[in-house]
């Protein structure tokens, strides 16, 4: 990346002697972080299903779809949280999250004889949820609307009112009441 | 200096960096008085737009006071000059130039080479908009170097403040051009998609400009009754079909004339499924753009009409309905805005008072701010239509 900006700047170009504060907050690194954990996740489901399957003690071919299934489920939700839709993304993780629960919670049976592993696997799902609630809820508060709307109707920009500049003469009131903005009371 | 600076996605910072120098004798130096962060700026932040590298300055809407002029700007700025600097960079001599034609100047984009290469023939060189385009340092920043200064700036008469001039380097003649390319008739309806600073600008261009009647169309309540404020005719496309209502307006034949001042990032929403489609395929990049609304103005358009877009697009979109806009005869309008063509007229009319750009400043804040006032202006939070900084 250096020798990249090196070739494409000129020599007397301002460079950085400090960095400053980021735009991007704690809650965009955390995304950032469960994106590609989800993505590094999602990719061993779909490669390894058979180990996984083994490790949780429910190996058969129906659990290793099941397992592919979630892997592509966590590489979509991390790519959507990646993007500038990421609220979408994390609250798609969140979801995903009460699936793998309820799957991981069915194999945790007294016949299972890797049900140690698999409680192991709850709690670290159960983290990870806790994770992408914070993350979710952070990023979901910091993009709500959070007073109503505020009223620019008195902004036209015209400060010779509205009538006068659109149709290069003073309007008559019947025509600016039509309008709907007396012109000469308008801020701009 | 201080600046604000790209480092990747969605991360800008107030950095301290080096101050510019002259490099060339057409340069010059300004302390940079006021500067804007403009919409497109928000497709650099989402990194849309490529050639951004760590370590850019942003910004294209800036002005502020000469403090150094090199040997060859030959008196056509002096120190103390106050100007407006227009983000598209020109020479003034070469052909393109000499047309007019100043936004695809063949000598100002330092980069030529790579921009031959990506769009066949070079453009203009802007500040702060990618390597693709010269990879200039921007002006949300203390100081700016300003290449072919005797050429690329408007000076700014007595009288009027920063707020009445800034927009003359971006928004308020993309706004005019996008009218003027209309050809805008006293029996015309124009529709306009889009109701952020751009929007706003080409709304009252459009009426500055004669057009009968004028339909703004958006979503967000302070746009929507910004737009109303000078008179336009309001569509929320949440709660209404944007098809259908076009059609009551103008009885049934569509609007004589559309603008695009939406650009590459439409609204997502459930009620349009094509922007899902777009948003899908954009972020798993198969496709650059989301062209919702020119489909939509391409369908609703009166045949004959005109289709005017300055909103920013960057590369291929997907589904876009060529035949119906052959068999219509619609005619295409597009480009980035010759900025300097239009802001003789426009700054005499600023001085005459027909108008006063500064209705679209919500936001005012200090350059340090600038990192938090992105996030402000993405989220549309506290109604935020248009941030200008002081340095």
């Amino acid at each position: 990346m250096k020798l990249l900006n090196q070739l494409t700047r000129n020599p007397s170009d301002p460079k950085i002697i400090k960095s400053g504060t980021s735009s991007a907050g704690p809650a965009d690194s955390l995304t950032r972080g469960l994106a590609w954990f989800g993505i590094c996740l999602g990719a061993v489901e779909l490669i390894a299903p058979r180990r996984i399957s083994r490790a949780l003690g429910v190996d058969s071919p129906g659990a290793r779809m099941l397992i592919r299934a979630f892997g592509v489920r966590e590489i979509a939700a991390g790519v959507l949280t990646l993007s500038t839709e990421k609220k979408i993304g994390l609250w798609a993780r969140v979801g995903g999250d009460a699936l793998d629960i309820a799957a991981l919670t069915s194999a945790l049976n007294t016949y299972n004889p890797q049900r140690k592993t698999v409680g192991a696997a709850l709690v670290a799902v159960l983290g990870v949820t806790a994770l992408d609630l914070l993350a979710a809820g952070q990023v979901t508060a910091r993009s709500a609307r959070k007073q109503p709307a505020r009223n620019y109707s008195d902004r036209s920009g015209f400060p010779n009112g509205t009538g006068r500049t659109r149709f290069g003469s003073v309007q008559s009131p019947a025509r600016e009441m039509q309008m709907g903005v007396p012109g000469s009371q308008r801020r701009h | 200096m201080k600046a604000l600076v790209w480092h990747g996605k969605e991360d800008i910072r107030c950095d301290q960096v080096s101050d510019p120098e002259i490099e060339h004798p057409r340069d010059a130096i300004i302390k940079v008085t006021s500067c804007a962060i403009c919409g497109s700026d928000l497709h650099l932040f989402h990194n849309f737009i490529p050639a951004m590298l760590p370590g850019d300055i942003m910004g294209h809407e800036m002005m502020g006071e000469v403090v150094e002029v090199g040997s060859g700007v030959n008196g056509n700025l002096k120190k103390g000059d106050r100007i407006v600097v227009p983000f598209t960079i020109f020479c003034g001599e070469c052909d393109q130039c000499k047309a007019g034609h100043y936004s695809v100047c063949q000598r100002s984009n330092r980069n030529k080479d790579l921009a031959d290469k990506v769009f066949g023939h070079t453009t203009a060189g802007l500040f702060g908009y990618s390597h693709l385009t010269g990879g200039y340092p921007g002006g949300q920043a203390e100081y700016l170097r300003v290449p072919f200064a005797d050429t690329t700036h408007i000076k700014v008469p007595d009288g009027l403040t920063d707020e009445q001039v800034l927009f003359l380097g971006d928004i308020f003649p993309t706004g005019w051009q996008a009218a003027k390319q209309c050809d805008i008739q006293d029996t015309d309806t124009v529709a306009i998609w889009g109701c952020g600073p751009v929007g706003q600008m080409a709304i009252r261009s459009a009426m500055l400009l004669g057009a009968k009647q004028v339909i703004a169309i958006d979503y967000l309540p302070e746009r929507l009754s910004m737009a109303e404020a000078c008179g336009a005719t309001t569509i929320n496309f949440k709660e209404e079909s944007v098809v259908e209502r076009l059609n009551d307006l103008t009885h049934g034949v569509g609007p004589d004339k559309c603008i695009d001042a939406t650009g590459m990032e439409s609204h997502v929403s459930f009620s349009q499924p094509d922007t899902i489609y777009d948003r899908a395929k954009q972020m798993m990049m198969m496709e650059n753009d989301r062209p919702h609304v020119l489909r939509e103005m391409i369908y609703v358009c009166r045949p004959a009409g005109v289709i005017s877009i300055p909103g920013v697009y960057s590369g291929l979109i997907d589904k876009f309905p060529m035949g119906i806009a052959m068999n219509k005869g619609l005619t295409f309008k597009m480009g980035q805005t010759d900025v300097n063509r239009w802001t003789d007229d426009l700054v005499r009319r600023i001085a005459d008072g027909e108008i006063d750009p500064s209705f679209v400043i919500t936001h005012t804040a200090k350059l340090e701010d600038g990192p938090e006032m992105y996030n402000v202006f993405r989220d549309k939070r506290d109604s935020c239509i248009k941030v200008v900084l002081k340095p």
